[in-house]
Order: structure tokens, then sequence, then C-alpha cells
């Protein structure tokens, strides 16, 4: 589990996060979600340790990232995968090379293990027939799946996404989704995904942190989400028509549900 | 202006201290130096033959058309060219070349790894990127570059023997004769140094440019100029402190 406790962040005397806390469930996937400029990729930098807060603390299942000296927080980034919104795949390494860095970077395995680790995890993700591609020659939607094939290859304990969907279709983005789902699960990972994707927040949202001018204003889940008083969460999310149809025909059954219930009783 | 030049001097200092640390994998930072030494040194090797052939060359005539006079030996064109060549050419005039072309490829390969994300994804892995990505560019040139100077020294005079060879400028026998005159060994060892020193200021400064860029692909762009335009000011001020050093 990673907690964070009361986090701020200030960029030039700008403050851009207030005290925001929130709890990322090993297991589940845990969206961070908010508006462009609403603070939740820095919140999600300050999580991985790129950003450092001015203030607040970050806890990797107990282990305090500020009381870390440079050896233990290299030590803890090796059990951290990390899944970029434009992939950030080495543009001179093929898709083997790419799942293959992390492992010949710091797995103890042999060249053996290590090409049958990558190529199970290049499996796992739904790929093949591309290992000796580059990413330049491969769709976005591939790329994606070549970046969480890397991100998984070490077994991470801990899986960041940053707008895993951003820039692809529906349905690629509903793989991409699926894919990272079943993996946590699988792996029981703590995953933390940093979204506007409204498919995947009520896909896959086992745990969602919704941030609000810098303020973590809801937490809650898929479920839940619909039945939310909070004014701000649900102007973001039932922006548009169709989710706001989806909203007041969601209220209207569990209005029918709870009538039925307190009818039974 | 005064403040910006302390701070960016100041973070180029720790920007070293990161790059020179001993290596996490050996063997991925010999795969890395290999690779290095073919793209940025053997990559060159044409650039530096066809440069140093025409200047040669050109020198090699300029030197007939501006010594004549009867006071002095004919033997003096080869002289002058092979002291041009080796003191000034091979070395500074060389890298000056070269901070374009090596130094804009360091620059923009490493700002583009920035700004898509490639450096975070390597720190994140827990991964001293700047170790990683830098440390063999800067090995890999600055063993190499002694041997571009010493082609550079050679075609350079080849170029002015076939103005010799294929004019009637300057005798064959002359020019050879005076590219062996009064010939001074340390003048080799002057020019090589200069050539190390200058391989280290091009790879360490456009890797510190490209290593920072903030932005996007028009910072990049930007990145690889002021990469140029500092190593070349760069260059030939060492240029001057090492000739007041080496040559005094």
């Amino acid at each position: 589990m990673i907690e964070a406790r009361n986090i701020s962040k200030w960029f030039e005397g700008q403050r851009i996060l207030y005290d925001v806390s929130a709890n990322f469930e090993t297991g589940k996937t845990n969206l961070i979600i908010g508006q462009s400029g609403s603070g939740k990729t820095v919140f999600m930098k300050c999580l991985i340790g790129l950003l450092t807060p001015e203030e607040g603390d970050i806890l990797y299942d107990g282990r305090n990232f500020r009381d870390l000296d440079t050896s233990q927080r290299r030590e803890l980034r090796t059990e951290i995968g990390m899944l970029f919104q434009g992939s950030a795949l080495f543009d001179n390494e093929t898709v083997l090379g790419n799942v293959m860095f992390p492992l010949k970077m710091f797995s103890p395995m042999s060249h053996a293990e290590q090409l049958e680790r990558a190529h199970f995890c290049i499996k796992r993700v739904g790929l093949s027939n591309a290992d000796d591609k580059y990413p330049s020659e491969i769709s976005g939607g591939m790329q994606k799946r070549v970046a969480i094939a890397r991100a998984i290859a070490l077994n991470p304990r801990y899986l960041f996404c940053d707008e895993p969907n951003s820039g692809l279709d529906p349905k690629t983005s509903i793989l991409i989704d699926d894919l990272l789902s079943d993996i946590t699960h699988e792996y029981n990972i703590t995953t933390i995904i940093n979204t506007h994707d409204m498919n995947s927040v009520l896909g896959i949202g086992e745990n969602i942190i919704f941030i609000n001018q810098g303020h973590c204003d809801w937490v809650g889940d898929d479920k839940n989400i619909f039945r939310s008083k909070s004014q701000s969460l649900n102007d973001f999310v039932f922006a548009s028509k169709l989710f706001r149809e989806v909203k007041l025909f969601l209220e209207r059954e569990y209005e029918a549900e709870e009538k039925s219930e307190s009818g039974k009783h | 202006m005064f403040y910006s030049s302390v701070a960016s001097l100041g973070r180029y200092c720790v920007f070293m201290t990161q790059v020179f640390r001993i290596p996490d994998k050996w063997r991925e930072f010999f795969k890395s130096l290999l690779k290095e030494i073919s793209k940025l040194g053997v990559d060159s090797i044409p650039l530096v033959i066809i440069i140093s052939l025409f200047i040669g060359a050109v020198i090699c005539i300029q030197m007939v058309l501006n010594i004549v006079s009867p006071l002095i030996p004919s033997y003096s064109t080869g002289l002058a060219t092979r002291e041009i060549l080796i003191l000034e050419f091979s070395s500074t005039m060389m890298c000056l070349i070269l901070a374009g072309k090596v130094g804009s490829n360091i620059s923009s390969e490493i700002g583009t790894m920035r700004v898509t994300e490639q450096i975070d994804a390597m720190e994140i892995m827990g991964i001293n990127s700047a170790n990683f990505i830098v440390l063999p560019k800067i090995i890999g040139f600055v063993l190499f570059i002694p041997i571009l100077g010493i082609f550079s020294m050679f075609f350079g005079l080849v170029g002015g023997g076939i103005i010799a060879q294929f004019t009637s400028m300057i005798s064959m026998e002359d020019y050879v004769y005076g590219i062996q005159s009064f010939f001074n060994e340390w003048y080799i060892w002057y020019s090589l140094i200069k050539c190390v020193v200058f391989a280290y200021i091009i790879t360490s400064v456009a890797a510190y440019y490209g290593y920072y860029v903030k932005g996007g692909a028009l910072e990049v762009g930007k990145a690889s100029t002021n990469a140029v335009v500092s190593s070349s000011i760069l260059i030939l001020l060492a240029d001057v402190v090492l000739t007041k050093l080496l040559l005094q």
C-alpha cells in the first residue's frame, strides 16, 4: 500500500497541492482523476519521487520515501514499474530490447532466463511477432503494451500509469484498461492510474481519488461515484450529455431499488 | 546574466558529479561505449578526411601564393602547411567543425530522450541516467579523438601533396622536404592534448544542454544551437589557455 500524507507542493511561489492525503491499496486499480491543471500529474510525480513535495510524507508499505537514502531509493525504484503517457520507449532499442532493459540492469538472471522472462511479458500483454520491431515501427496501442511489458518485467510491487489511454481509440483504450486491471489482480500490485478518461473511471476504478484545484475533493469507487453529492466531482465526471443521462438513469434505478427494498422490509 | 551564468556553471558541475560515477553494469557500459565510439568517432572519419584534404590543399595554395620572396626557401610552403595543420587546424578547427556535428547530435539525442520521458523512465527504474547515457559518450569520444586528429593531420598533408603533384605551383620534392623540415614532435602531442580537451568540452557541454531541456521539439532545437555555440566559444577559450600553457 502507498500512503500519501498531507502532500503540499509549490512551484515558483504558486501552491499546486494543498495537504493532499490518500491511500492507494494493494491489489486494486487506484485512479487519480481530475481536470487538466488540477495537480494530478504533480501529485503522481510526487508519489514516484520525480518531484519532492515541500510538505508531507509518502509511505511505500511503511517506508517513508523522505527518510530513504540514495541507495535505498534506488532499491525501492526497482520495485516500481511506470507506464508513461507517451510510452517513453527507448528509440534505439527494439521491442525485445526495451523489455529486456530493466532485466539487464537489475536482474541476477542469466541471459537465457532474461530472454524467457521478456518473451513471457511480451506474450502476457498480447503482442507477438513484434520482438525485432523498433518503437517507431509499431502503433500507439502496441507501444503502450510494450511499455506495460517493460513495466512488469521485474515483477514490480507498485505500478504507476500516467494517462495510459491518451491518444488511443476507445476500443484499444478498453483493452489497455482491462490489461492493467488483470495484471493488478494477477500479481497483487498496487496500481495507480492517472486519468481523465471516464471509461477507465467507470470500468476499472476500484479506488478513485478526485483532485480538484490541488485539493483531494472526493474518494470512492466506480459504484458510488454516481451517488456522489460533490458538485465539483459531478461537474467533472458528468460533463458530457451522455454521462449526465447515464447518471439520471442510474439514479432512477437506485431509487427504484431502494423503494423495493424498503417495501420488502 | 551573471547570476544565470554562475547558476549554469554550478548545475554543470553537479551534472558532472552525476556523470562521473562508477557504472551500474560494466557490461552495459562497454556495450554503450563501443556504440558511441562507432557513432561519434568512426562515423566522423569521412567528414574529417574530406575537410582535411580540402583545407590542406587550400593552405598549400595560400602559402605558395603568399610566400613569394627570393629570400624564403621554396620548401617553406610545405613547412608552413604542416605547422598550420598540426598546430591549429587538426585540433582547433577540426574540433570546431565536430562541435557542430557531434555536439548537435548528442544534444538533440539527449534532449529528445528528456522530452519524451525516456530519461524519467530510467530514473524511475533506479538508473543513474546521467551516468548511463552521458559517460559512454564522453569517454568514447575522448578516446577516439586522437585518431581523428591524426587522420586530419595526415589527410591535410595529403591535400597539400595533391596540389604539389597535380599543379605546377610547387614541386613535390620541395613540398615533401618542407613537411619533413624542422619537425618538432612535441607539436603532435600538443595538438592531441588539445583534441582530448576539446572532445571533453564538446561532449559534456552538449550533454548538459540536452539533459536539462524543458518543453518540446522547439526547445530541443534551441538546446542544440546553444550547445554548439557554447562549446565553440569554450573551445576557443581553451585553445588560448592551452597554447599559453603548452607552448610557452
